[in-house]
């Protein structure tokens, strides 16, 4: 909650600095995004990387998949709201029918048995939610501890963590913050191999992780079949890809940046 | 039972025609065996398994190469720039390029473990030339990843230009970092840092799994 009431203020900065030399046009905090992006790897190097790599390590694969699994389920609700408030009802009905399997016959979540029975998991949130229903991205934004994000995701996420997270309702309260310790530690450990590659793959690695995120963003929000781009050897992303033979014109968010308010 | 018969005759003859063609497999034939064939070698290979990093290289080299088109990557990757380029500039990005992304790739495969692909059908016209090969790799507790493949036919078979991990472009990705490093250190200024990120991984390979 605290959280939403900065927002105005990332508001704020975002229009403040908006108007900085030739670099990215979605990126206009770049400065202030490198800086919080330096140290969100000076804390990742110091405390979570050597934590979640020493889970990895100590716990079976097997334990971590059903850590994994059981949190996977709790978000599975959530998830499905956002189909529905996307206008996805067979989704959202699917999804909703995942956490009762899972929880059900695969044990408080721990298996994942809808998926066995060829119920996917989706991915969804409410940043994904917005962008479905036309807001536009904002500037991309790098969020202390939390990493890549853009002005609407931010909105979203604050909305995902305050509304549909079920661990927030885990009481007495210390076991909802080892819960949420524990989340994070899998979540990371899970990652350790993507990080891994991102440092091998990327000549910058502020720019290979934002490029990767905006894409992977306007990835999820079409539901992995956004317009595609033509294949041009000239320059940028900056020409619209309208030719496409569009399969579902109705459902696509507006354009891009539908200035985030 | 005429028909049945044609049928058949008719089956057969693209058959042999098409292993007549040996490189004429279709795109998404040819995905699925060798991303079938490279997850066999690397499973059952103890060396691989336990990390030796130069047989993994190896083994792409030899199975996974031949089926990109490196010079289709790396000029896509250098949007506009490509042009300016000479071709002896030209030459070494690839040459650069194209280590950089072995070592990536090796790196991804390192990772791999016992996940299932699902190889999707192929959606495309007989004369298309450009096509994308749908796979997904299925995890459970996740949503299934998609690797696409931005395929491209040449004389010499079927090439890869482009792959997308979950939607994320490779060439896209490196379009940006590859242009803002043009523009500030000028093209040889590129080739110098791809050298350097490249020989770094001489000099330290970072740690494997396990």
């Amino acid at each position: 909650m605290r959280f939403l009431r900065s927002l105005p203020v990332v508001a704020l900065l975002a229009a403040g600095c908006a108007a900085t030399g030739e670099g990215d046009p979605r990126d206009p905090l770049e400065p202030m995004n490198r800086a919080v992006f330096r140290f969100n790897d000076a804390v990742d190097e110091a405390v979570a990387k050597p934590v979640a790599t020493a889970y990895r390590d100590v716990l079976h694969e097997e334990i971590r998949n059903r850590v994994r699994n059981f949190f996977s389920n709790l978000g599975d609700p959530w998830i499905g709201a956002n189909d529905v408030l996307q206008g996805k009802f067979f989704d959202g009905f699917e999804s909703g029918m995942r956490f009762v399997f899972n929880s059900t016959i695969g044990l408080f979540g721990l298996h994942d048995v809808a998926s066995d029975m060829g119920i996917e998991k989706r991915n969804e949130d409410f940043g994904q939610t917005l962008g479905r229903w036309g807001l536009g991205e904002g500037p991309y934004l790098v969020l202390p501890f939390l990493s890549s994000s853009t002005l609407r995701d931010t909105a979203g996420w604050g909305v995902d963590f305050t509304f549909g997270d079920p661990v927030g309702e885990f009481r007495p309260i210390n076991l909802r913050n080892s819960a949420y310790l524990l989340r994070l530690v899998n979540t990371r450990a899970e990652l350790l191999d993507a990080s891994r590659i991102l440092e091998q793959a990327a000549l910058d690695k502020y720019v290979f992780q934002r490029d990767a995120y905006l894409q992977r963003r306007r990835n999820l929000v079409y539901d992995g079949s956004p317009p595609r781009e033509p294949r041009s050897r000239d320059e940028e992303p900056a020409e619209e890809p309208a030719k496409e033979p569009a399969k579902e014109p109705a459902k696509e968010p507006a354009k891009e940046p539908a200035k985030a308010q | 039972m005429k028909t049945i018969l044609s049928g058949l005759l008719g089956g057969l003859a693209s058959v042999l025609l098409a292993s007549a063609h040996g490189q004429e497999l279709a795109p998404d034939v040819l995905v699925k065996n060798v991303t079938t064939e490279v997850v066999e070698l690397i499973t059952k290979d103890k060396e691989i398994a336990s990390g030796n990093r130069a047989k993994l290289i190896q083994v792409i080299e030899a199975r996974v190469l031949p089926h990109f088109n490196f010079g289709s990557m790396t000029a896509l990757a250098m949007g506009q720039s490509w042009n300016k380029a000479t071709p002896e500039q030209k030459k070494r990005l690839t040459e650069e390029f194209k280590t950089l992304l072995v070592r990536t790739y090796a790196s991804a495969l390192a990772a791999y473990s016992q996940q299932r692909f699902d190889f999707r059908p192929l959606r495309a016209r007989p004369t298309d030339t450009d096509v994308t090969v749908n796979v997904r790799v299925i995890q459970s507790g996740a949503q299934p990843v998609p690797i696409d493949y931005s395929m491209e036919k040449t004389a010499s078979g079927w090439k890869v230009y482009d792959v997308m991990v979950g939607g994320v472009s490779l060439v896209a990705n490196y379009r940006t970092e590859f242009s803002a490093t043009v523009r500030e250190v000028g093209i040889d200024g590129l080739i110098k840092n791809l050298q350097a990120k490249n020989r770094s991984f001489d000099a330290a390979p970072p740690a494997e799994k396990k």
